[in-house]
């Protein structure tokens, strides 16, 4: 039986959990919270290094197992913040040594598929990945995660918190937005920017600040038509690239996955399809350490481990890079 | 017989030469904005069709047009998604070159938005839905970088792309500025934290 101990911490959330195999046997998260504003990578690293050592310990407690039965460490290795990244990498490559232990460095885009695909039981599902900075439709092609559709400038989540920050709202701003969204009446419209299989957002966020600030329009409203107008784009490339590749499994992952009004829309066009539609539970939707545990299990298993002295974190690590040999 | 595409339903009259393509509602979005889409699309679709082959890229012949439907002639042929070579994606090099040309963006090539015509040997240009005039660099980057990302499902795409370059450059001026900017597209647009 292999146990893996996986920190996650490439940008809010720093999280840790330890999976033995098919099984979660402890996680624990402190997440940081900027004080106003978006998140700044140096103050979250700072955060992360202040949290860093309760949040392994209290992992190693609540697992109630012996280090010495510990078979490998992940971290994620990128993408993310690289402060953030080299403070995790840190702490993981000390672990490494003093448990004498293989080290593994997790792309953190495939954890999120693969503890989507562990949680839910989908086998071989188009993905649909939505998160601060990443908005990616993803398939496995072969041994390697093809990336079909992505954002050609900021991701789904950076783009809410934008607009939510030009009126004060504090980050995280998506949960806030979608509340503000219910209660929009009025459809306004706002730029919708497909390019084939790519899509963007930010010329939609500048218009839907605009007309907040001309007074013209009630935040409601806007936020109700930024939600349509943004989750319509993603959805549209999520149909295209299902019907382009003939699959009949979509699986949504990452922290926006969370909102209830894109859900409803995956979910409507799916049934449209006849896709069956997954999502893992809201909790594993978000960054957490069980996906970075759980996809450096898989990946010691089929001996894809590291160096210390190899251990660069990559801040612009993609999916693509990585051969799936699991 | 009908094709139930992700965006429009094509139903191919084979007796009488024509196809109607109609853009149907979709569920998942509100009635008005899946309005605007279905409308805008449908007209900017024929127009473009039309002016592209002005400038001698082979697109099928419009007969009528509605808010959500265009009746086009039937072009015989396969995808080039079945059949794609170094030859044949040349010729698509030098048809987006030649739109690119003329202002036009095509905003979605695919491999299965091309067909080909073993009679004639000719490529033929369909699907214009998210096609616009635009004479900017980005948008011909982005036009290219989108063919690029869907060559990556064929395991020789770095001939293909080759292939597609060479026709691209014969006849468009600026080939080599838009070409440039292809390669900033795909460095950008991901993961810019620092």
């Amino acid at each position: 039986m292999n146990i893996v101990l996986g920190i996650e911490g490439t940008a809010w959330n720093l999280s840790a959990a330890i999976v033995e195999e098919d099984k979660i046997l402890s996680e624990y998260s402190l997440p940081y919270q900027p004080v106003g504003g978006g998140i700044h990578p140096r103050d979250a690293a700072q955060s992360h290094a202040t949290n860093i050592k309760k949040v392994i310990s209290t992992v190693l407690d609540k697992a109630d197992i012996d280090p010495k039965n510990i078979n490998g460490v992940a971290f994620s290795i990128g993408p993310g913040m690289g402060p953030c990244l080299r403070t995790v990498a840190t702490a993981a490559r000390a672990l490494s040594l003093l448990l004498d232990i293989p080290l593994i460095g997790v792309n953190h885009c495939i954890a999120h598929i693969e503890i989507g695909k562990w949680l839910t039981g989908a086998k071989n599902p188009l993905i649909l990945y939505v998160s601060g900075a990443n908005s990616q439709v993803i398939g496995l092609r072969g041994r390697r995660y093809n990336i079909y559709g992505e954002t050609l400038d900021i991701g789904i989540g950076n783009a809410i918190d934008k607009f939510s920050r030009a009126f004060n709202i504090r980050h995280p701003g998506g949960p806030k937005i979608e509340e503000l969204a219910k209660k929009g009446e009025r459809y306004i419209k706002l730029p919708y920017v497909v390019k084939g299989m790519d899509f963007s957002f930010s010329g939609l966020v500048t218009a839907a600040i605009n007309a907040v600030n001309r007074e013209e329009f009630s935040i409601y409203d806007v936020s109700f038509s930024l939600q349509e107008n943004a989750f319509s784009m993603l959805v549209e490339v999520t149909e295209r690239a299902l019907a382009y590749t003939d699959t009949h499994e979509l699986l949504l992952t990452g922290g926006v996955g969370a909102n209830s009004r894109l859900r409803e829309m995956l979910k409507i066009m799916c049934e449209d399809r006849d896709v069956k539609f997954f999502a893992p539970d809201k909790k594993y939707m978000g960054d957490n350490g069980v996906m970075i545990a759980y996809t450096g299990l898989l990946m010691l298993k089929s001996g894809i481990t590291i160096k210390v002295e190899d251990s660069t974190v990559r801040p612009n690590f993609r999916p693509d890079e990585v051969e799936i040999k699991w | 017989m009908v094709i139930k595409g992700a965006e429009a339903d094509v139903e191919f009259d084979e007796d009488n030469g024509i196809v109607i393509k109609k853009r149907l509602p979709k569920r998942y979005r509100i009635k008005q904005l899946d309005d605007i889409i279905r409308r805008e699309r449908t007209k900017i679709e024929a127009k473009i069709m039309a002016d592209a082959r002005k400038v001698g890229v082979p697109t099928p012949i419009i007969l009528d047009i509605t808010y959500d439907t265009i009746k086009m002639e039937l072009i015989n042929g396969v995808t080039l998604k079945e059949v794609i070579d170094e030859r044949l994606i040349e010729r698509v090099g030098e048809h987006v070159g030649k739109m690119h040309k003329r202002g036009i963006v095509h905003g979605d090539l695919t491999t299965a938005n091309m067909i080909y015509s073993s009679e004639e040997d000719v490529i033929y240009l369909i699907d214009f839905g998210l096609s616009r005039y635009d004479e900017e660099m980005e948008g011909r980057g982005v036009d290219i970088h989108v063919l690029f990302q869907m060559l990556h499902i064929y395991d020789n795409y770095d001939k293909l792309e080759e292939s597609f370059i060479k026709g691209y450059k014969k006849v468009f001026d600026k080939a080599e500025e838009v070409l440039d900017r292809v390669k900033k597209i795909e460095k950008r647009g991901r993961y810019k934290h620092e």
